[in-house]
């Protein structure tokens, strides 16, 4: 693929983006979703990918985001939109300060007990979320409904989430291609020797973790206004769910890489919609399948596997052996 | 949460009670702990299905008790199918990720725990269950200790099993090629021995371990499907906290955790009990690192 081929690529998609909501409106709340489920690949790939750290508890910034959002809504008794603008501010900037206070303490954890430590993290949260009072306990949240006179409620969602997955994707492009993104591969590759070349690893990790959990938290403010519901397991915390995805999606399209993760999103996320209402009840368990099936065969990537075969479309020489 | 500490403090006999509850189930953890250090120490692998081999073995149970089998009798018939079950899931899928990645190892077990999960919820239904044993119940010291005879006597079997592990692993010729195996893989090939079926055979008694444990669990306690990774997660706390290959550890840990977890569930609520469980959890990480790192600078 040349580059202007790769251009047009993207211009066609973002032009469809712009124009999907209009042209299939019943399917607007899903397409909201993909862009939920985009933020939530590459979210994660910040730390999974880029930084070699394979959290499972992410979801827990999408419940923070989810909940902070809600309160703030239901407690300052600003008009909507004001309220939702407010309440997507502190959510994202709540979100930011957990990772960098847990960071401290998480991310000098490494490999496997990172991995379930976070686990951990991600499934406390649901229960003490689904135990806790204040926050509605085990029945939830409602958040504020969007004005009833005003129409376009979905495209106002859709919109939104577009944008805060249209901005991840610029910030963390922008944030890869300076020295921060290749002290991130720095720390991946080899962590010791990273330190001992002097690059301070416990803020890098605590930052990266931050900017993550910076957009995931917008990202859950917003999921839960559209949802109009927040369940504590099954929403904010839906370690099951949610939480599996955003691996699934990241490995799917190519761990590490800019673009795989949105790939991955994008084809997870139709996948899951055209086939999975037909296995009435079974999804789950195919869920589990496709994870072994992936991890197990398929660890590269589309992206990883495509690189494999075509290295040319990367900009890679390849020279013929004589 | 505060008047529960204060009760705690008037009524200490009450404290008593629920130490004791809580070492009896402490040693069903201790039973899955041991399986999850032999699967660890051994392939190398955490498997995060462990607790689901807990919640299948209770199921096995309860179907065969349904079927006329007398309640005791399903213990080593737990063990027996989760032995299959294990030896099937090497077979299909763990074997092919023994030498990878750990990451790659800890999402497919994860996959394997989901699937487990919600076939049990298909075939089984969601619903809380238990099985009734007909034993009765002892009341100690004027009843200030109340324990359910099928608590002590799961509490006695699992230690039991756990005698009779350690035993195999020094005496019998698989367990010595076990051992030999963890110690080192690559000469224990060059010695003949089959380390394919060693790691077969590892993560089946590993599987069954956690079967008879489950049988355990649903005559003494309560399953559901998704019971399943609690005891995943103490496994893995308290093999942290004991270490790989030290049995005697293994149990005290489990004993202990099994103890402070059901004070912990008194005082803070039984809602908070799972959440406690977790954060537990994340803490002892946090610290053991911090302290492992001291020690690290020291060293320097």
């Amino acid at each position: 693929m040349t580059d202007a081929q790769k251009y047009a690529l993207v211009a066609t998609g973002l032009l469809f983006s712009f124009v999907a909501p209009f042209l299939l409106p019943q399917f607007a709340t899903q397409l909201t979703m993909l862009w939920l489920m985009v933020i939530f690949a590459l979210t994660w790939d910040t730390l999974g990918g880029q930084m070699g750290y394979n959290s499972f508890g992410n979801i827990l910034f999408f419940g923070i985001g989810a909940y902070g959002c809600a309160v703030i809504q239901r407690d300052l008794g600003l008009d909507y939109f004001a309220g939702l603008a407010v309440g997507l501010a502190f959510a994202a900037v709540l979100s930011a300060i957990v990772a960098i206070v847990l960071g401290a303490g998480m991310l000098g954890l490494r490999g496997h007990y990172f991995a379930i430590g976070t686990l951990g993290l991600g499934i406390a949260a649901g229960e003490i979320a689904g135990g806790w009072d204040y926050v509605g306990a085990g029945s939830g949240m409602v958040p504020p409904l969007y004005p009833v006179e005003l129409a376009g409620r979905e495209l106002f969602f859709y919109f939104l989430m577009f944008a805060l997955a249209l901005v991840t994707f610029l910030v963390l492009r922008a944030l890869y291609a300076t020295k921060f993104g290749l002290a991130l591969n720095a720390i991946r590759d080899d962590e010791d020797k990273a330190e001992a070349m002097g690059l301070r690893t416990t803020q890098v990790k605590s930052l990266a973790w931050a900017v993550s959990a910076f957009f995931l938290g917008i990202g859950g403010g917003l999921a839960g206004n559209l949802l109009g519901f927040i369940d504590p397991r099954d929403v904010a915390f839906a370690g099951a769910t949610f939480g599996v995805w955003m691996v699934l999606m990241a490995i799917l399209g190519g761990k590490g890489t800019l673009w795989g993760p949105v790939i991955g999103a994008v084809v997870f996320h139709i996948t899951q919609e055209l086939f999975w209402t037909y296995l009435l009840g079974w999804q789950r368990v195919a869920l589990g399948l496709l994870i072994v099936a992936i991890v197990v065969f398929f660890p590269n990537g589309i992206l990883g596997t495509l690189r494999e075969r075509f290295p040319e479309w990367f900009g890679e020489k390849v020279e013929e052996r004589v | 949460m505060l008047e529960n500490l204060q009760l705690l403090f008037d009524y200490p006999t009450l404290g008593a009670d629920l130490i004791a509850n809580g070492l009896m189930i402490g040693a069903i953890f201790a039973l899955a702990a041991f399986g999850m250090a032999l699967v660890w120490g051994v392939l190398g692998i955490i498997n995060i299905a462990q607790g689901e081999f807990v919640m299948l073995g209770g199921f096995v149970a309860l179907t065969a008790a349904g079927l006329g089998v007398p309640p005791l009798a399903t213990i080593p018939l737990a063990a027996i199918v989760l032995f299959m079950v294990g030896w099937g899931l090497y077979r299909l899928v763990i074997f092919r990720v023994v030498d990878r990645d750990l990451f790659v190892s800890l999402l497919a077990t994860f996959g394997l725990s989901i699937i487990l999960q919600q076939l049990s919820n298909e075939i089984f239904g969601a619903d809380v269950r238990t099985l009734e044993t007909g034993l009765g119940t002892l009341v100690l010291f004027d009843g200030q200790i109340v324990l359910a005879e099928i608590k002590l006597v799961s509490f006695v079997t699992a230690l039991v099993v756990g005698l009779a592990l350690w035993a195999f692993l020094k005496r019998a010729r698989l367990g010595q090629a076990i051992r030999a195996t963890s110690q080192n893989a690559r000469a224990a090939r060059i010695l003949g021995i089959d380390t394919d079926r060693v790691y077969a055979a590892t993560y089946a008694l590993n599987a069954a371990l956690c079967g008879a444990a489950g049988s355990l669990v649903v005559m003494a306690w309560t399953i559901h499907p998704y019971i399943g990774l609690p005891y995943t997660v103490r496994s893995f706390l308290v093999v942290i906290v004991a270490g790989l290959g030290n049995i005697a550890a293994v149990i005290a840990a489990g004993l202990g955790l099994g103890a402070l977890e059901n004070v912990a569930g008194f005082v803070l609520g039984a809602e908070y009990q799972i959440a406690f469980v977790f954060a537990l959890m994340v803490i002892i990480l946090v610290v053991r690192n911090f302290l492992l790192r001291r020690k690290r600078e020291y060293l320097k």
